[in-house]
């Protein structure tokens, strides 16, 4: 698979939550009923009414805020599209929790080992793909090559305007995302994040952190300038005493 | 006698209080390594960073942005006449990133790793960048420390030598202090960059790196002056009121600069109306612009307030109260503004704040006690000097004035 991405077509789910059920078995967390993250649960449903479920699970952004704020790389993107986590690097600082504009990553807050725990497109199980999209009886979450993924999510709300709200989330959101959502109504209503920027965030933090070569470039030499100038008076002062104190002397 | 008593009684109120915290610090400590930081703290998924970040690191950094400002302005400025202040300001400024280290330790999860940002690279992460340059910076403040150390005991150990190095080198190390200074304590404001969704417009803006940086000036030549009437509390000591009015004329101009810029910025991003309707989070902003940025500023700039110590020191403690507002604004009331969900810390995270601060000033009058800190040398406290008790303090304590002492200029 050169780049995993998930489609998640919420016109096609029945909420049997048999997605729910095989991430936690993949996942090896005991059963449980999963209502929102949790440090045991990466993937829930909600019941929007009228029979509308929506999936929530991490979005593998294309330029993730929480791996580019991690400052030892504990967070990163693989090449495969998901967003893997190593806690052997993480130090605990949470910048990752904090910069998730999803409010995907959770954490092993009554640990005194934690981990931040979020999903990680089942990246342990290779080429079998995520298990959710595996266990789906009806289709609602089907996984595959981006570009494909992607052209299918857009023919499907292209050919069938009267099921489907004319977008697929996913494609705009925080600079774009590898997991894709269609479905009958808009992202509001179905109760996804409204995440209205549409660069990448950590485009936003490069914008200042792009200037520190400068500030030690150009500081130094101000700083290292102000040094000599300042000093070089007082060596004037100092000389142009001596010289009036031989001439009185 | 009374007054004797008097003032051996408030002794033992403040050294029961500290003890008390200290036992405390222990205590919760133990929790929270066994136990994990949910069992201590009121910190969430939504809510992962309180009060030690907000207030120990954001706060505790930028109030010891005074050591950096005074060594450049007596070091590259050369403007000497400020020596007399530049050794407590940095003893002060390593008290401080020392207890901001420490915080970390108990705020990070997995604090064993602290290190890791020294091989394992990520320099698209400000977390990785403030990392690096408290890590420096503290090294440049524990060298710009040592001559204190070391002239304690220079004769016993013959260190003359190591001395003269560090006065040669010291042009470098405030350079570079002022360098990794100017880059930390702004990516302190770029860390909240990544957070347009999560903040309210009064305090989310790309200008968060440049007004961190501002405010962290302002608030370190506030604790300059407030550190320096507390040593004159605590040691009677002169004060140099001459040279705190002049550092307060130059408060005024950084409140100045801050103030418009701050203005400036809310005005270009029509984020101004926000103020209204008028609440909490609107409260929050007023009291941390108003109280602790504007009066201040319109104060410092009349002459009487700058002719008493105590004057000075009590419109610099609005200047110091403003900075510690923004920064928990920032970090709290604007995320919770943005996101609905609310933060309050819980009693062992207040313990562990004012325990820090505690140890602290403790460790600060130890120092001065013991180390010549002062230009007179080391000082005992108020309470000894009313009493011929002077005397315990060993003569081989106080400053040495032979002939060759070590000039640290």
């Amino acid at each position: 698979m050169a780049h995993r991405a998930i489609l998640v077509d919420v016109t096609k789910c029945i909420g049997c939550g048999a997605c729910t059920e095989a991430c936690q078995k993949s996942n090896e967390q005991s059963p449980h009923e999963a209502r929102g993250f949790d440090e045991q649960t990466f993937t829930f449903l909600m019941d929007r009414g009228n029979d509308v479920y929506v999936r929530r699970l991490c979005m593998h952004c294309e330029q993730p805020s929480c791996a580019s704020a991690c400052p030892v790389s504990a967070l990163h993107k693989s090449p495969e599209g998901p967003v893997v986590y190593d806690a052997s690097k993480c130090l605990g600082c949470r910048y990752c929790l904090l910069a998730c504009p999803f409010g995907v990553p959770t954490y092993e807050w009554h640990s005194a080992m934690p981990r931040v725990r979020k999903c990680q497109m089942c990246s342990h199980r290779g080429e079998a793909g995520p298990a959710c999209a595996e266990a789906c009886p009806t289709g609602a979450t089907i996984t595959g090559e981006r570009e494909t993924l992607l052209a299918e999510a857009r023919s499907r709300v292209a050919n069938d305007p009267k099921t489907y709200f004319q977008r697929v989330y996913g494609v705009t959101e925080a600079g774009g995302t590898d997991v894709f959502f269609i479905g009958p109504k808009d992202s509001d209503a179905l109760g996804l994040p409204n995440v209205k920027s549409q660069v990448a965030l950590p485009d936003l933090t490069w914008q200042a952190l792009k200037h520190v070569p400068d500030v030690v470039l150009y500081g130094g030499v101000f700083l290292g300038g102000m040094f000599w100038l300042t000093k070089r008076k007082e060596d004037v002062a100092r000389a142009e005493n001596a010289e009036k104190g031989e001439h009185h002397g | 006698m009374v007054k004797e008593r008097l003032s051996s009684l408030r002794l033992g109120f403040w050294s029961i209080s500290a003890g008390i915290l200290f036992l405390a610090l222990a205590g919760i400590a133990y929790i929270r390594y066994t136990q994990g930081l949910g069992a201590v703290t009121h910190l969430s998924d939504t809510f992962p960073w309180g009060l030690w970040i907000g207030f120990d690191l954001l706060c505790g950094v930028g109030l010891a942005a005074g050591g950096f400002a005074v060594t450049a302005t007596v070091h590259i400025l050369h403007l000497k006449d400020f020596k007399p202040i530049v050794r407590p300001t940095v003893l002060t400024a390593f008290l401080g990133y020392l207890l901001v280290i420490t915080a970390l330790l108990l705020d990070l999860g997995r604090p064993w790793n602290i290190w890791h940002p020294i091989i394992m690279w990520n320099p698209h992460s400000v977390m990785f960048e403030v990392g690096w340059c408290v890590m420096l910076y503290t090294t440049v403040l524990s060298l710009e420390f040592a001559p204190m150390v070391i002239e304690r005991f220079r004769e016993r150990f013959k260190l003359d030598w190591m001395l003269k190095i560090l006065k040669t080198v010291t042009p470098v190390l405030v350079i570079l202090g002022v360098i990794l200074s100017t880059l930390h304590q702004s990516s302190l404001g770029s860390l909240f960059l990544i957070l347009p969704e999560k903040m309210h417009p009064l305090w989310y803006t790309p200008m968060l790196p440049v007004l961190f940086f501002v405010s962290a000036l302002a608030a370190g030549i506030a604790m300059t002056v407030v550190e320096s009437w507390f040593s004159k509390r605590a040691f009677g000591k002169p004060i140099e009121t001459h040279l705190l009015s002049r550092l307060s004329r130059a408060s005024v101009v950084v409140l100045a600069l801050y103030f418009v810029l701050r203005l400036r910025d809310l005005a270009s991003r029509d984020a101004l109306s926000t103020i209204f309707p008028l609440n909490r989070v609107s409260a929050m902003f007023l009291i941390e612009v108003g109280l602790g940025v504007l009066v201040p500023m319109v104060l410092l700039a009349f002459e009487r307030f700058r002719q008493s110590p105590r004057r000075l020191a009590a419109v610099q403690g609005l200047v110091v109260l403003g900075f510690i507002f923004h920064r928990l604004n920032v970090s709290v009331t604007s995320v919770e503004a943005a996101t609905g969900r609310s933060y309050i810390p819980s009693i062992p995270e207040f313990f562990v704040s004012a325990g820090l601060v505690a140890v602290g000033m403790t460790i600060f009058v130890l120092a001065c006690r013991y180390l010549p800190v002062f230009p007179e040398g080391p000082v005992a406290e108020t309470e000894k000097k009313v009493q011929p008790a002077i005397a315990e303090v060993p003569a081989s304590l106080r400053a040495p004035k032979t002939a060759g002492a070590f000039d640290p200029s």
